[in-house]
C-alpha cells in the first residue's frame, strides 16, 4: 500500500479496469454505468463493487459525479488506485468512499471478480477471502 | 501533513461544520499530492456550476452549503448550462432551468463573482508573477501554470471550493519549482490551433504532472488555449514547460502519425449539422479576429459561439456582435460547448468544431458525432 486517502473497512467483489476512468464524461450519474466504447468497462456498472483502476482522468467536475453516484446508491463501496488524482481523492473524501493507493505489484495481484476485505487500519489492508 | 493549531481545530469541527468539511477536503487533497502543509492563496476559480454536470446531488450540496458558507478570497466561476437571455429558444425543461438558477443563486450567496467563464485568465487581471491561486477548471489551471506565471494545483471542484472558503490550499508539487523528465518534440509542420489541441490531448495521455515541449514556435492566443484545453481533457497533467535546454529527459516525438491517431480517435464523422466555436470560450481577441475573417461572408448552417458575458458586452460595443449575427452566428454568454444541454442527439447527428475538448465531451457525454476542422477550414467550407 502506498497511501490511505479516505479511511474505512468494507468487504466486496473486485471490478478491475486496466484503463483510467474519466468520471465526468463517461460515467452515468444515476446508474454508475460507463459509456465510453473504448473503455474496458464499457456498459458495466461500478455499483456496489470495489473498483480497482489505475487513476482518474479528465475534468475536475468528476468529483461531483462521484458524489452523485453515491447519492443515487450507485457508487462503488471502495476504490483502489495505482496513482491518486485530485478528482478521485476529493470526490471520495466528500462521498466518504474508502480510497487507497497501492504499488504496481499489488495492483497486478488484484483480479476481477475476487472477493476481498479492505481495512485501511490494518497493517495488511487487503485480505483475499476466497 | 503539518497543520497549524487553528487548522487542527477547524478540522475537528470547532469552527463549524462547513469549515470542517472544507478542511477535510484540503487534508485529503494534501495527502494525495504529498503536500507538507497548507499555504494561503489569493484567487480561487470554481468548476461544478453546470446542472448538466453536477446534477441534483450538486445542486442540493451547494444549496445546503450556501446557508452558512462565505468565500474568503476573490472567487470566480465556470460556465453554467445556458444563457438566460436566449434560454427560451432552446427547449430546455423547466426543471433544468430552475435547478440551474438555484445553483447560480447558491454561488452568489456565498459571495462568488458570477463570471460564468472557463477563461478567467483572459477576463480578469493577472496577479503578479508567482502568485498562488486555486483553479479547478483544467484548461484554466494549465494556462495559469504555463502562460500566466501563476501557481496552482489541478484542483477538483471540491478542493477549489474548500480553498475559496478557507483561503488555503495544499502546498503540492505543482506549486513548487519542478522539472519534468519527459519532453515531447513537436514534429508536425505548419500547425494550426487544431494541431495544438491534438498535441495537448497527446501530451495529457503521456505526461504525468507536467511535460516539457520543444520545437514549438510562437503560438497565438487561440493555439495556446487549444493546447491547454486538449491536455486538460485527456490526463492529469497540469503544466507545460517550454524550456528548450533540457537534455536529460526522455524524448517522445509528436509527428504526423501520432497526430493522425489522436485525430481518428476524436473525429467520428465527415460532416456536421451545426458548428460550435468555443471550448474554451472565445475571448475578445478571437471574436474580433472572427469578425474580420467573416467580413462579407455568412454561414450556410447554424454556428453557435460561446463566450463570457463581459466579452459579449465588449464585442457589442465594438459592433462585432451585430456583424457576427448578420453572418448567421448565435452568440451565447455564460455557457460553453463542453457539456452543454443545448445540443441533443435527438435533434443533432453531428457537430463541426475546432475544439478538442468540445469534441471529446460532445461525443462521450452528449452522444453526438464530431467533425474536427481548423477554424480557417471551417470558414472555407461552411461559409459563402
Amino acid at each position: 500500500m502506498k497511501k490511505i486517502l479516505v479511511k474505512g473497512k468494507v468487504q466486496g467483489i473486485i471490478l478491475k479496469s486496466q484503463n483510467p476512468i474519466n468520471f465526468l464524461g463517461t460515467m452515468d450519474k444515476k446508474t454508475g454505468i460507463i459509456s465510453d466504447e473504448h473503455h474496458d468497462l464499457f456498459q458495466k456498472s461500478v455499483k456496489g463493487t470495489i473498483l480497482v483502476f489505475p487513476y482518474g482522468i479528465g475534468s475536475s467536475v468528476g468529483a461531483y459525479t462521484i458524489y452523485s453516484i453515491k447519492s443515487n446508491n450507485s457508487a462503488p463501496i471502495a476504490m483502489i488506485c495505482e496513482k491518486v488524482d485530485l478528482t478521485v481523492a476529493t470526490g471520495c473524501a466528500l462521498a466518504n468512499i474508502p480510497l487507497i493507493t497501492i504499488t504496481e505489484e499489488e495492483f497486478s495481484s488484484l483480479e476481477n471478480g475476487k472477493k476481498i476485505l479492505l481495512d485501511t487500519e490494518s497493517p495488511n489492508p487487503i485480505t483475499f477471502l476466497e | 501533513m503539518d497543520l497549524t493549531k487553528e487548522e487542527e481545530s477547524a478540522l475537528k469541527g470547532e469552527h463549524g461544520e462547513t469549515m470542517q468539511t472544507a478542511y477535510r477536503i484540503l487534508v485529503a487533497t494534501g495527502e494525495a499530492t504529498d503536500a507538507e502543509k497548507l499555504i494561503p492563496i489569493e484567487w480561487a476559480h470554481l468548476s461544478g456550476v453546470n446542472y448538466n454536470t453536477i446534477g441534483d446531488a450538486g445542486e442540493e450540496f451547494l444549496s445546503n452549503m450556501s446557508k452558512n458558507a462565505r468565500v474568503k478570497v476573490k472567487t470566480s466561476l465556470n460556465p453554467m448550462g445556458f444563457d438566460i437571455d436566449s434560454v427560451s429558444k432552446y427547449n430546455l425543461e423547466d426543471n433544468f432551468i430552475s435547478k440551474q438558477l438555484s445553483i447560480k443563486q447558491s454561488y452568489e450567496t456565498m459571495g462568488v463573482i458570477p463570471s460564468f467563464s472557463c477563461i478567467p485568465y483572459e477576463i480578469f487581471e493577472i496577479p503578479k508573477a508567482g502568485t498562488q491561486v486555486s483553479f479547478a477548471e483544467s484548461n484554466a489551471a494549465i494556462h495559469a501554470n504555463s502562460f500566466d506565471n501563476l501557481k496552482t494545483n489541478k484542483e477538483s471542484a471540491f478542493s477549489a471550493l474548500a480553498s475559496a472558503l478557507t483561503g488555503k490550499s495544499p502546498y503540492s508539487s505543482l506549486r513548487k519549482e519542478i522539472s519534468s523528465n519527459l519532453t515531447i518534440r513537436m514534429k508536425v509542420e505548419n500547425p494550426n490551433e487544431l494541431t495544438y489541441g491534438l498535441l495537448g490531448f497527446f501530451a495529457g495521455k503521456v505526461g504525468n504532472e507536467s511535460v516539457n515541449i520543444s520545437g514549438i514556435g510562437k503560438m497565438d492566443r487561440r493555439s495556446c488555449k487549444s493546447l491547454c484545453g486538449g491536455m486538460g481533457t485527456s490526463g492529469t497533467c497540469a503544466k507545460f514547460n517550454f524550456d528548450e535546454d533540457d537534455h536529460e529527459s526522455e524524448k517522445i516525438d509528436f509527428d504526423d502519425d501520432e497526430m493522425t491517431k489522436v485525430y481518428d480517435e476524436l473525429n467520428t464523422c465527415e460532416k456536421g449539422d451545426l458548428i460550435t466555436l468555443g471550448s474554451p470560450q472565445l475571448g475578445l481577441e478571437e471574436i474580433s479576429d472572427l469578425a474580420l475573417m467573416l467580413k462579407g461572408r455568412s454561414f450556410k448552417k447554424r454556428c453557435m459561439i460561446f463566450c463570457p458575458r463581459t466579452v459579449k458586452e465588449q464585442a457589442t460595443r465594438l459592433g462585432h456582435t451585430k456583424q457576427l449575427e448578420k453572418a448567421g452566428c448565435e452568440i451565447l454568454s455564460d455557457c460553453c460547448t463542453c457539456l452543454t444541454p443545448l445540443i441533443k442527439k435527438e435533434t443533432v447527428d453531428g457537430v463541426t468544431t475546432n475544439s478538442i475538448k468540445g469534441a471529446y465531451y460532445l461525443k462521450n457525454s452528449n452522444g453526438v458525432n464530431v467533425n474536427l476542422k481548423s477554424l480557417s477550414k471551417i470558414i472555407q467550407d461552411e461559409t459563402k
